[in-house]
């Protein structure tokens, strides 16, 4: 491959006119994408009517940049990418001057200087220098083996690089960024990624997006580290690593830095020409100065810059248009973008975060890897965002463009341009009555129309019965809004409505979600969302804690919490009260305590000025009035007299009421304080569908309420009698008799095995008592009681999961961890900000 | 000079799809929200309901939902979403190179009228 282009050699330093030209002189400093191409929308008005040179600070013709990325991957060659070849300046007659940058302008004398020392004369002339990579401040960035991607000569650079092999680092996970990781990646280095936010290209993606590219990215190998914020780049005289802020060390011998551009603008301030961002210009591309233009990245029009090709297309129109005399005015851009990994497609357009009023329409199919979301203002498309299928892109960036009304067609238009305007069928039933027969609805289980209609005549009249009938839309969900509509379509209005779903953001309920949870191995709340289809997205206030619990069920010791899922008690592990301050119960271990404790909680309350503590229904103390600010100083001193949390706040183990037992009590026939105090240690901790309380009794009196607890048990001469389902709260239910067992230890088993019955079979946030209405007792006999195996094995799970759940979260936030949940982020006095940072 | 706008740190110590608090002395508490789509906006913390502190609630597309009640709030206008009705003022923010500004004439205002 040839990377060098010819450099025309000049003789003279001081540049004469030639001889009996009397055009006046264009010069063009930056010979890349903006300066060439207006050159050549002059050359299309008037071709005759300027003398132009060009300088360029590159040793090349006039080639396409953005195909850097293709030629660092391999899929292209230099000489493929090339725009203008040295035949094009010549038949054009312009001189072209490479590999001689110009270093100042003397606007008083109309010249420029290169850095050769020549000195050539205008008459106007176009600034087109386009961008610097920004390099980001840290120790280590000068040395050899960091670079930037900006030119050929930085492909270069990476081309020797990959061909040693090795470690290479690229900072930034932007289009560049992902770009160069990509090249890097098929030539064989071992690439990872680092980005500050915690979503890739954030500023073109959303979260969902984002997640099915950081996937699709880890899937070919690259290692991405996000929130990944750099320190220091380590090696003695070449590079040898990155150092992050939180001292990970990353080796590499290859440092790629692609975390943004800056306009380059040194030239034109030297000058004395007028900047902001970028070197400010009117519509028709002219500066300050009247007879200097200029165009491409380093201009700023209207506020904004630039760093995409397709504003320069059109603001080069606009100065060719001004430069012949007939100025059109160029009225900024919208723009779009792709990125260029090879099957991956990923498109963005306009503004994603939306606004006021804005609405989103998404839709997700997950056997396609596909999602996409527009966003809508009063039936304008504002934005767009699109993986796994762009075609479409085109055409939204145009209704976006024209800013179009698209309430005509805005039910059917996520499906695509070929959908929407498929004969002219705005209605998605008339779409869909209008498929021939075998038509395919359910490209997972390959089922047509016809066979789903028949389906439904031979009376299947719900969702759900045409899933357990034909399986259409049975497993990924995708083809579910057909289904509905060919149900709407043949049965008109006896549609029966189908289970409940979860929240609005789903079409599935609470069992279809868990269950294809376990089934697809899903490992994280942005991917569940993808695979079935969420319509919003990032899900809402019931959905996201549940999809949490499922999650964090499902895969014990390797699921890590969301905490910003989270209901607030359980994220700052307390209750929050009614004015905002939170309510602390530490553990008293079956109700049983000591002056130890005792004083630690009258310390606290003194201390804290807790207005006011109280025993609790559950057989322990509740200190109010606590700040989210004085949690973790609260904990401290409560661990420091041995206490730990007591979960009032969890979807888990709330409380074990005991009562006295055999040890004292005239009739107890076991240790009930005992046995109370070994299952709460057994149980604490774990989360669970909804809260769970335990009580033991020594004696059928049941002083501990246990006939009224998710678990009871009551000690008799011969043994112990497991009780389960009760419930004292809205609805009063007595429990039901289980089973009875002759030891401690089978107690304290089978209380496990229920306990993950429960974990893994009831929605989130239904208790015992309905969700064994719902499933029936001879369902948990039959699974606790009748199999021993089962049995067993429901216990192991539970004590496996255990070994991650039992690390009291106090403790934790009280040695730092989450501060961000606790501490303000800075204080407010009028006229100064404290940050708290 | 005294800038109109008002650093208050950089984007990321705001959690994702979480909050931050910012209290006023003598004035309202402000609560800076970050959604999934790296957009900031700030809200005086307080749910028009009955004053639950909105940066305690569940932060959902451009929405929170309060956690004393569940009342959904927008965090563009401040409006109750839904069936519900009642207003929390909003405080003009932006972001600037990675950092969080809050306009220093809202916080005036929120001391002063407080
Ligand atoms: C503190 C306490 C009252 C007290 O001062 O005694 C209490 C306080 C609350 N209970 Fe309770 N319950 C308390 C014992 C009970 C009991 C008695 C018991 O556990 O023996 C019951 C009836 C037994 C039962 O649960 O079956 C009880 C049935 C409820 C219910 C209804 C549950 C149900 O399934 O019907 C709710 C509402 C809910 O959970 O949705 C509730 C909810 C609440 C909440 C969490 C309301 C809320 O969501 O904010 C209260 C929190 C106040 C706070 O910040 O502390 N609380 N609550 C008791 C704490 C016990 C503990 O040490 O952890
Ligand atoms: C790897 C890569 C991939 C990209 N992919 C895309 C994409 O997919 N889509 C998209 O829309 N955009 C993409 N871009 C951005 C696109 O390339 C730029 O927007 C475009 O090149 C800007 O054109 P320009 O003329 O303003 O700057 P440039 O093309 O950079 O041209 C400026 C030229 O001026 C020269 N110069 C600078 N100072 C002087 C001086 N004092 N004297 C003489 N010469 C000087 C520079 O050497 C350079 O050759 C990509 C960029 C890169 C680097
Ligand atoms: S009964 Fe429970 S939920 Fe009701 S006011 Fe008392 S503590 Fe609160
Ligand atoms: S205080 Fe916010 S919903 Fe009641």
């Amino acid at each position: 491959m040839d990377f060098q282009g010819q450099v025309t050699v000049e003789e003279s330093s001081r540049d004469a006119v030639p001889a009996g030209d009397p055009r006046p002189h264009l010069v063009v400093v930056g010979n890349g994408m903006a300066g060439c191409r207006a050159v050549e929308e002059l050359l299309a008005r008037e071709p005759g009517r300027y003398r132009i040179t060009i300088f360029g600070a590159e040793p090349h013709v006039n080639y396409n940049r953005i195909m850097l990325s293709p030629v660092l991957a391999g899929e292209k060659t230099f000489d493929e990418i090339v725009i203008n070849d040295h035949a094009w300046y010549a038949d054009a007659g312009i001189r072209l001057v490479t590999e001689d940058p110009i270093v100042t302008i003397d606007r008083a004398d109309k010249t420029v200087s290169a850095r050769s020392g020549r000195t050539t004369a205008y008459d106007k002339l176009l600034i087109a220098t386009g961008s610097d990579p920004f390099i980001i401040p840290v120790p280590g960035r000068d040395l050899p083996g960091v670079i930037s991607f900006r030119d050929m000569k930085d492909v270069g650079h990476m081309l020797a690089a990959a061909a040693q092999g090795g470690d290479a680092v690229v900072i930034g996970g932007g289009l560049l960024g992902l770009e160069a990781a990509h090249g890097l990646t098929l030539r064989g280095m071992k690439v990872t990624v680092l980005h500050l936010m915690d979503t890739l290209m954030e500023r073109q993606l959303d979260e969902a997006a984002g997640w099915l590219l950081r996937t699709a990215l880890e899937a070919r190998g690259q290692t991405i580290l996000t929130g990944a914020d750099t320190a220091e780049i380590v090696g003695d005289t070449h590079v040898q690593g990155v150092r992050l802020k939180d001292d990970r060390v990353i080796p590499a011998s290859l440092v790629v830095m692609a975390v943004g551009i800056r306009p380059s603008v040194a030239l034109a301030r030297e000058a004395g020409l007028e900047i902001g961002r970028g070197i400010r210009v009117d519509d028709n591309m002219v500066t300050s100065d009247p007879d200097i233009l200029a165009v491409g990245e380093c201009v700023e029009h209207d506020g904004q810059v630039y760093g995409l090709v397709a504003p320069l297309w059109e603001m080069c129109r606009a100065l060719a248009d001004g430069l012949v005399g007939r100025p059109t005015g160029y009225r900024g851009s919208v723009t779009s973008t792709k990125l260029k990994v090879s099957g991956i497609d990923v498109f963005s357009a306009g503004d994603f975060s939306g606004g006021d009023g804005a609405e989103d329409i998404v839709l997700r199919d997950a056997s396609r890897g596909v999602y996409k979301r527009l966003v809508l203002e009063e039936d304008r498309v504002i934005g767009a965002v699109l993986y796994g299928d762009t075609a479409d892109g085109a055409w939204y960036f145009d209704l976006l463009k024209k800013r179009e009304d698209v309430a005509a067609i805005r039910d059917v238009m996520i499906f695509g341009q070929a959908f929407a305007s498929g004969g002219g069928q705005a209605d998605p039933k008339a779409a869909v009555a209008a498929l021939s027969d075998d038509a395919e609805i359910c490209g997972c289980n390959g089922v047509s129309k016809g066979q789903v209609v028949a389906a439904i005549t031979g009376g299947a009249c719900s969702l759900d019965a045409v899933r357990g009938s034909c399986k259409a839309s049975a497993s990924c969900g995708s083809c579910t809004g057909l289904v509905e509509q060919l149900l709407a379509i043949t049965l008109g209005d006896e549609v029966q409505a189908g289970p409940k779903t979860m929240c609005k953001c789903t079409s599935f309920g609470h069992d279809d979600v868990r269950r294809e949870i376990v089934a697809q191995e899903m490992r994280s709340i942005p991917e569940v969302m993808q695979r079935l289809h969420w319509s919003t997205p990032d899900g809402c206030a019931s959905c996201r804690p549940a999809l949490n619990y499922y999650l964090l069920c499902a895969l014990p010791g390797e699921y890590v919490d969301d905490q910003q899922s989270r209901f607030v008690n359980e994220r700052l592990h307390a209750n929050i009260q009614k004015d905002g301050t939170y309510s602390v119960v530490p553990r008293m271990w079956g109700g049983l305590t000591n002056p130890r404790e005792l004083r630690a909680i009258a310390d606290v309350v003194e201390k804290y000025n807790a207005p006011m503590v109280k025993v609790t229904g559950g057989q322990r103390l509740d200190i109010f009035g606590i700040r989210k600010e004085d949690l973790p100083v609260v904990w401290a001193d409560l661990n420091a007299a041995g206490m730990v949390s007591g979960h009032a706040y969890g979807k888990s183990l709330r409380t074990v009421k005991t009562c006295v037992g055999s040890e004292w009590c005239r009739f107890g026939t076991q240790d009930s304080t005992g046995l109370g105090v070994k299952i709460e240690r057994m149980a604490w901790g774990s989360w669970m569908p909804h809260k769970f309380k335990i009580a033991v009794s020594g004696c059928p009196r049941n002083c501990a309420e246990a006939t009224i607890k998710d678990f009871g048990v009551v000690c008799v001469d011969s043994g112990y009698e497991l009780h389960v389902g009760g419930n004292g709260g809205i609805k009063v239910r007595a429990t039901d008799l289980l089973c009875k067992v002759a030891t401690e230890a089978e107690a304290m088993h089978y209380c496990a095995a229920f306990i993950q019955l429960y974990r893994e079979e009831a929605r989130y946030l239904e208790r015992t008592a309905p969700w064994i209405e719902r499933v029936g007792l001879d369902h948990i006999k039959a699974r606790i009681v009748a199999d021993a195996e089962g049995r067993d094995a429901l216990a192991a799970r539970f004590r496996h999961s255990q070994l991650f759940s039992q690390d009291d979260p106090w403790a934790q936030r009280a040695a730092g961890a989450e501060r961000d949940q606790h501490a303000h982020l800075g204080e407010f006095r009028p006229l100064v900000l404290e940050a708290a940072e | 000079m005294i800038a109109d706008w008002i650093d208050v740190g950089p984007v990321q110590a705001i959690p994702p799809r979480g909050s931050r608090t910012v209290p006023v002395q003598g004035g309202d508490e402000i609560a800076l929200f970050r959604t999934h789509d790296e957009r900031v906006f700030a809200l005086v913390n307080r749910c028009p309901h009955k004053h639950g502190p909105l940066s305690q609630g569940i932060v959902h597309g451009h929405a929170v939902t309060c956690p004393l009640h569940n009342w959904r709030i927008s965090l563009e206008t401040g409006e109750a979403l839904g069936d519900d009705r009642g207003c929390t003022p909003t405080i003009p923010v932006r972001v600037d190179a990675g950092r969080v500004l809050i306009a220093r004439a809202a916080l005036v205002a929120a001391a002063i009228a407080a």
